[in-house]
């Protein structure tokens, strides 16, 4: 077997205690990220299942001709901020009435005139479901002259946009923070191994051996003891997962990208951490 | 193969260890380096195999201007080095034959020619009969020569030896002292630095000696002494 490979693994023998407290602390930093991220990806998903409620309706005047409609219709549609643009008339806006509104089937049955407008409803595409590109739309069917009225949820749609930037903040703070105590945890505990060994580093150093080489174990090391964790915290994000799950809220898991993500940001933590660590090592001696 | 001109060195906290030191030892030399105790006998090696930097003049070893030598070229020049010292610096957790095996395996040997080349250093030694034990269950005589054996198997053309003796019973003293012999016999350079006068008398070699950093006498060029006289 490759030297390099058989060195890294042998630590794990060596030390199987101190091995294993860095498997676990990395494990453990990257599951309190993980659930973060959990906790971020499922607000995502809340904060994108509201949004999708996001919608402005404009009301006709009466009497407005339906060729006008159809033509204003996709001018609307060809608006880049709109989804889809769709003219509800003033019987389906009816039919529509009595279907929902069940309790006042009778009154709305017994009705001589429709009292109720047409209207365009619009949805816009997902990333200008804020507060900013709403009232820009409403502002341009304000425009046009057979539009009485423009209504959305005001109120809503700022308040979304104010959850959506704390939600932001929150998580970048917070994960940057938690990346950054695991990469120092990662880091010390590679320096831990490195001091463990320094007498074969020395050694190897006395004899010959390159910088790289004796590097390359301890970067293979590093690598590994982070997969492991990234692997270790990913189980242990499911197991949290299934419990919410069972007993709390639906909620979603990570996307197969973002597990592979974060057990590739483990890997890549431990190598960062190892290579530093050897690195200064290295510039002392 | 080692020379020295005029060279100084200057540890960052502490005053000068080598003052204006001069010498040449050619190729196959036995050399003894003695003096007291702080006289710079180990800054001597350390400058040698570049453990230290050349505060000025020029060391050069075996073709490599050691004083210039870069950090990714030191390697090399250890690789044609043998060094032991006082205190063996074996491993613990390995056996005899895998303390000397180590030394090729992180200079990247061929792994088909490390087994044979181990045994044969370790029986130059006298010590295949113990290739599998553990420094903990050798004496200081034999953890030296392990640590000698790992000094020889990449065939250095110099062995540096930094007090090799300065741990060991008498017995063993004469026993090691013998072995560097027959290796320098077998056309191996060796510089040897020691404070043991007895030891120095036993031998016709070649004696540089320091005295606070400065070379006082080299028996090649200065007139013999009583002390170092050959017996
Ligand atoms: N790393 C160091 N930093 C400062 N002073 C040092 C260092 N190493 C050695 N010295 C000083 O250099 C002088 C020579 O030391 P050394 O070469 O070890 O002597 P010897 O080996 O002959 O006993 C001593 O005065 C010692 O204190
Ligand atoms: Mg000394």
């Amino acid at each position: 077997m490759n030297l390099t490979i058989r060195e890294a693994l042998l630590t794990f023998r060596r030390a199987p205690l101190l091995s294993a407290l860095s498997v676990t602390t990395i494990a453990f930093s990257l599951f309190v990220v993980g659930l973060f991220g959990l906790v971020a990806v499922n607000l995502q998903d809340a904060l994108r299942g509201v949004a999708e409620r996001v919608e402005i309706v404009a009301y006709l005047l009466p009497g407005t001709p339906i060729e006008t409609i159809t033509l204003a219709e996709k001018d609307i549609e060809a608006f880049p901020e709109v989804q889809s643009a769709v003219y509800v008339s003033e019987d389906s806006a009816l039919t529509r009435a009595r279907g929902e509104l069940v309790e006042f089937r009778d009154v709305l049955q017994e009705l001589e005139r429709n009292p109720l407008p047409a209207s365009i409803e619009l949805k816009l595409r997902p990333r200008f479901r804020d507060a900013q590109h709403v009232n820009e739309v409403a502002d341009r069917l304000r425009g046009f002259g057979f539009v009485d009225d423009v209504r959305f949820g005001r109120d809503w749609v700022e308040k979304l946009d104010r959850l959506r930037q704390v939600a932001a903040a929150v998580g970048l703070v917070v994960g940057a923070a938690f990346a950054v105590v695991a990469i120092i945890i990662i880091g010390t505990t590679i320096r831990m191994a490195v001091l463990q060994r320094s007498r074969e580093i020395a050694i190897m150093r006395l004899v010959g051996a390159t910088d790289g080489f004796i590097r390359r174990p301890f970067l293979l090391q590093g690598a590994i003891k982070g997969l492991l964790g990234g692997l270790v915290a990913m189980g242990l994000a499911y197991g949290a997962y299934t419990l919410i799950n069972r007993w709390l809220i639906q909620a979603a898991f990570f996307s197969k990208e973002q597990a592979v993500a974060i057990v590739g940001f483990g890997t890549l933590i431990g190598l960062f951490g190892s290579a530093a660590s050897v690195g200064r090592h290295l510039r002392r001696v | 193969m080692i020379k020295f001109t005029n060279v100084f060195k200057a540890f960052p906290k502490g005053g000068l260890a080598l003052k204006d030191v001069s010498f040449h030892i050619a190729k196959g030399e036995f050399v003894f380096l003695t003096g007291h105790s702080g006289a710079g006998k180990s800054t001597v090696l350390k400058l040698v195999f570049a453990e230290e930097p050349v505060t000025s003049g020029e060391v050069r070893v075996s073709g490599f201007n050691v004083a210039e030598l870069r950090r990714k070229d030191v390697p090399m020049l250890r690789r044609r080095l043998g060094i032991v010292f006082q205190d063996f610096r074996l491993l613990e957790d390995r056996s005899a034959e895998e303390n000397v095996a180590f030394a090729l395996e992180v200079t990247g040997a061929r792994r088909s020619t490390i087994p044979a080349r181990v045994m044969r250093v370790l029986t130059q030694v006298g010590l295949a009969a113990k290739a599998q034990a553990y420094p903990r269950e050798l004496s200081g005589g034999e953890q030296q020569r392990v640590a000698i054996a790992r000094a020889l198997v990449n065939e250095p053309t110099v062995l540096l030896a930094d007090e090799p003796t300065g741990n060991l019973d008498e017995r063993a003293t004469r026993g090691v002292f013998q072995l560097l012999r027959d290796i320098n016999a077998s056309g191996t350079a060796v510089l040897m630095a020691t404070h043991d006068l007895d030891l120095v008398r036993q031998a016709p070699y070649r004696v540089i000696e320091l005295q606070e950093g400065a070379l006082v006498y080299d028996s090649v060029v200065d007139e013999p002494r009583d002390q170092a006289a050959s017996p």
